[in-house]
C-alpha cells in the first residue's frame, strides 16, 4: 500500500485518545461475578435470561471466577458467616473492579436485623451502586450496570480504585 | 395442648422413641426443636424444652414428644442411631439453644459460624448483637472419621481433597460441600451449611402474626406465597378459624400456581447445569409470565406477602381468569418443548439415570418429603394422606416415581406441574362467590372507608396493628404439602400477639443433610445434577 496516499489512510485508521479506546473497551464488556446467595439471586437469574437480557447491555459474560470478572454483584443476604468469603472474592478479582450491591439486605441488611445478617456489604467491601428493593425488577439491575458504565467514563484510567477503603475484615 | 402430645421424662427419651418408631409405627421424624421457657410467665419445672415431632407410616397421624431437659450441659440421649435425620437436627439445637445430646457422633455448630459465641435463640441472647468471623473451619474434622471407616488415606490412596461452594455457579446459592476424590470419584463427602442463616426464628419471636408474613416469602423465595399460606393456615388452626371458601379457592390457586413456579425454576436450573441452555430459556420465561399476573395480583414478583391470618389482603381483580389461562398456556408450552427436547434426549438420558438412587426405605430414614420422596416410590402428599382446603374434592393424581434417582426427581417435578395446572383450571371454574377474609374484628382488618369513617374502625385498625391478632395460649404443629415437601411451622404461642416461638419444619434442610451421603460413589458432575435435582432452596434451609 502507497503510504504516501492520505486519502487512503484516513479510511483506514482513527485517531484517539488512549483514555476513551479503554474506557469504550471496558464500558461494552464488563464481565460479573455474581455472589447470589438469596431472593435477590432468583431475580438476578431473570435479568439474565431472555426476556431481561443483560447482554443488550454488553454484561452477559458472566464468570463463575473472580479472577476473570471485574464487576461483582452481591445479589442476596451476607451473613457474617458469608463475609470472609465476600471479602475473599472481591480480593482475587484484578484491578480496576467495581460492585454493585443488590436488593436491601446488600446494601444494607434489610430487615434482617439480627445476629446474622451484615448490615450492608459496605461493611466489608466498597460498592459502587446500590440497588433498591426487595427484591429490585429486573429492570433496577440492569439500570444499575448502565450506572457502572457511566461512572467509569469519568473515572481516571490508570489508577487503582477505592484505596482509602479499610473494611472490617481488613487487618484481621 | 392437643391430645397428640405427650410429655416424657428424659431418662425415657431413647426408649419412648424407639418404641414409637419400632411398635406403633412412627417412622418419619419431622423435626425436633427446642423452647427456651426464661420468659414465659408461669415457668414450667425446667428452663429448656425438647420437641419430637414423628410421622406415622399412614401418612396422616402425628406424635409429639415433649420433653424436658433437666440439665443443658449433660443434655438427653442422642436419638440419631434411630433416624439419620436426626443427626442435623440434634446439632441444630445444639448450636441454637446449647443443649447436649449424648452419644452424638460430630456434635457442632451447623447453622452459626464456627467461631460464633453463644446460643443465639436462647431467650438471653440480644437479636441485634451480631459477631464478625474471620476464618472458615476446614471439615477435616468431619471428613477425617469418613476417610477412616472407609479405610482410605489420603496419601496412600492418592486422593484429593476438593470444595465445591460455598460460592460456585452449581451450588445454587451458598452451600458448601467438602468432598475427598479417587479421580473423578466422589468416595466420602461432608457439608457445611448456614450461610445464609438469617434468623428466621428470633426474628419471629420479636413480630407479631402479621408482620411475620414477610418474612416467610423468604424460607423458600421460589413459591413464596406457599410460604405465606402454610404459616397463615398454621396460625389459623390455632385460633380455629377457617377462612371462607372463596379465600380457600384463592389459595389454591396461588400455592399450585407457586409449585409450578417453584419446580420450573428447579428443573431449569438443572437443565442449565447439563449444559441444556435452551431448556433454560423455555422452562424460566413463562414463569416471568406466572410473575406478571402475579404482579397484577399482589403488587410483587416475588415476594408477595399477599396472606393475612385469616385471609388475604385484597380480592382478585377483574379479568384474572383470563390473565391466568393465558399463563397456563405458557407454562404448558414450555413444558412441551423442554419434554421434546430431553425425554428421547440420550445424553439427558444416560446422565442421570440411576444416578444417586435412594431407596425408600431410606429417604424416610432421612426425612426426605415432597417431590423427593415420591421420587422414591413412597406414595406421601398430605394433599392425599390429610386432605385440607377441599383437595380431596379435585381430580388430580400423585406423582410417583419408582428408583428415586436424579431421574426419577426431575421427572416427577415435570408430572406435578401438569398435575398442578390441572388443579388450577378445576379451581377456576368452581371459585366461588363471598367474603375473602373471616369476620372478625380481632384477626381481620377493618375496610378503608371504616378506619376513615368512624373511631371505631380507628381503634380497630390501631390495635390490630400495635398489638396484633392474639392467638390463644398453647403450642401446634401445623404441616402443609410446599412444593419441596412438608413444609411445618410449630408455634408456641403465650397468648399475646407475638408468638413466643416459632419453628420451620424445612424439608431443604433434610433434603441436604442426605446430599453428602448419597452422592458417594458418584463423579462430580453427577453430584451437580443431584444437588439440582433434591432442589435446595438456601432460604428455607439455613432459614
Ligand atoms: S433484599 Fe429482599 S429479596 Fe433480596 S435477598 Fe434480601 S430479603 Fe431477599
Amino acid at each position: 500500500m502507497d503510504l504516501s496516499n492520505t486519502h487512503l489512510l484516513d479510511e483506514a485508521v482513527v485517531t484517539t485518545k488512549l483514555d476513551a479506546v479503554v474506557t469504550w473497551g471496558r464500558e461494552a464488556s464488563l464481565w460479573p461475578f455474581v455472589f447470589g446467595t438469596a431472593c435477590c439471586a432468583i431475580e438476578f437469574m431473570a435479568t439474565a435470561a431472555s426476556r431481561y437480557d443483560i447482554s443488550r447491555f454488553g454484561a452477559e459474560v458472566l464468570r463463575f471466577s473472580p479472577r476473570h470478572a471485574d464487576l461483582l454483584i452481591v445479589a442476596g443476604t451476607v451473613s457474617y458467616k458469608q463475609a470472609p468469603i465476600l471479602k475473599q472474592i472481591w480480593d482475587q478479582m484484578p484491578e480496576p473492579k467495581w460492585c454493585v450491591a443488590v436488593g436491601a439486605c446488600a446494601s444494607t441488611g434489610g430487615f434482617y436485623d439480627n445476629y446474622t445478617t451484615l448490615q450492608g456489604i459496605d461493611e466489608i467491601v466498597p460498592v459502587d451502586v446500590y440497588v433498591a428493593g426487595c427484591p429490585p425488577r429486573p429492570e433496577a439491575i440492569l439500570d444499575a450496570v448502565m450506572d457502572i458504565q457511566r461512572q467509569l467514563k469519568r473515572e481516571p484510567k490508570f489508577e487503582l480504585r477505592n484505596t482509602e477503603f479499610k473494611g472490617k475484615l481488613d487487618d484481621v | 395442648m392437643s391430645d397428640n402430645l405427650h410429655l416424657i421424662k428424659s431418662s425415657e427419651l431413647l426408649e419412648t422413641i424407639t418404641k414409637a418408631k419400632n411398635e406403633l409405627g412412627f417412622t418419619l421424624l419431622l423435626d425436633i426443636t427446642a423452647v427456651d421457657n426464661l420468659y414465659k410467665s408461669h415457668p414450667p419445672f425446667t428452663r429448656f424444652e425438647l420437641i419430637y415431632i414423628l410421622r406415622h407410616t399412614n401418612f396422616k397421624d402425628i406424635v409429639i414428644y415433649k420433653v424436658a431437659v433437666e440439665d443443658a450441659e449433660i443434655g438427653v440421649e442422642s436419638i440419631s442411631s434411630l433416624f439419620s435425620s436426626a443427626d442435623w437436627a440434634e446439632r441444630e439445637i445444639f448450636d441454637q439453644y446449647g443443649i447436649h445430646f449424648k452419644n452424638h457422633k460430630t456434635l457442632k455448630k451447623i447453622l452459626n459460624h464456627n467461631e460464633f459465641v453463644g446460643h443465639p435463640l436462647r431467650k438471653d441472647y440480644e437479636i441485634t448483637k451480631g459477631q464478625y468471623c474471620t476464618v472458615s473451619q476446614d471439615l477435616m474434622d468431619e471428613m477425617k472419621p469418613l476417610l477412616d471407616e472407609r479405610d482410605l488415606d489420603m496419601n496412600k490412596d492418592d486422593l484429593m481433597i476438593v470444595n465445591l461452594g460455598p460460592s460456585h455457579p452449581a451450588s445454587h446459592g451458598t452451600i458448601r460441600t467438602l468432598a475427598a476424590l479417587d479421580g473423578e470419584t466422589i468416595v466420602a463427602a461432608a457439608a457445611e451449611v448456614g450461610y445464609l442463616h438469617r434468623g428466621f426464628e428470633k426474628s419471629c419471636e420479636n413480630h407479631n402474626y402479621n408482620q411475620i408474613i414477610p418474612y416467610t416469602d423468604r424460607l423458600n423465595y421460589c413459591s413464596a406465597l406457599m410460604n405465606n399460606i402454610a404459616f397463615a393456615k398454621t396460625v389459623e388452626e390455632m385460633l380455629d378459624i377457617t377462612v371462607p371458601d372463596r379465600g380457600i379457592f384463592i389459595r389454591i390457586i396461588l400455592a399450585e400456581l407457586s409449585r409450578v413456579i417453584d419446580h420450573l425454576v428447579c428443573l431449569a436450573a438443572g437443565l442449565l447445569d447439563m449444559g441444556g441452555q435452551t431448556n433454560y430459556w423455555y422452562l424460566f420465561n413463562p414463569r416471568n409470565n406466572a410473575y406478571d399476573f402475579l404482579s397484577k395480583l399482589t403488587g410483587a414478583r416475588l415476594t408477595n406477602s399477599y396472606m393475612r391470618i385469616g385471609g388475604m389482603t385484597h380480592d382478585l381483580y377483574d379479568g384474572w381468569q383470563s390473565d391466568l389461562e393465558d399463563v397456563l398456556v405458557k407454562i404448558d408450552f414450555g413444558i412441551t418443548e423442554s419434554l421434546k427436547m430431553i425425554l428421547h434426549n440420550r445424553i439427558y438420558n444416560d446422565r442421570i439415570q440411576n444416578v444417586s438412587p435412594v431407596s425408600a426405605k431410606q429417604a424416610i430414614d432421612y426425612g426426605f418429603t415432597g417431590p423427593n420422596l415420591r421420587a422414591s416410590g413412597v406414595a406421601y402428599d398430605l394433599r392425599f394422606s390429610d386432605p385440607y382446603y377441599y383437595y380431596d374434592t379435585f381430580d388430580f393424581n400423585m406423582v410417583v416415581g419408582s428408583v428415586g434417582d436424579t431421574y426419577d426427581r426431575m421427572m416427577v417435578r415435570f408430572e406435578e406441574m401438569n398435575e398442578s395446572i390441572k388443579i388450577i383450571k378445576q379451581a377456576i371454574k368452581r371459585m366461588p362467590g363471598g367474603d375473602i377474609n373471616v369476620a372478625d374484628k380481632r384477626i381481620t382488618m377493618p375496610s378503608k372507608e371504616c378506619v376513615y369513617g368512624g373511631i371505631e374502625g380507628m381503634m380497630n385498625q390501631f390495635k390490630l396493628v400495635i398489638d396484633g391478632v392474639k392467638v390463644p395460649e398453647g403450642e401446634h404443629y401445623g404441616a402443609f404439602e410446599a412444593a419441596n415437601g412438608e413444609l411445618g411451622f410449630y408455634i408456641v404461642s403465650d397468648g399475646s400477639g407475638t408468638p413466643y416461638k416459632v419453628k420451620v419444619r424445612p424439608p431443604s434442610f433434610y433434603h441436604m443433610a442426605a446430599y453428602p451421603k448419597i452422592i458417594e460413589n458418584y463423579q462430580v458432575a453427577d453430584a451437580i445434577m443431584t444437588l439440582g435435582s433434591l432442589n435446595i432452596i438456601a432460604g428455607e434451609m439455613d432459614r
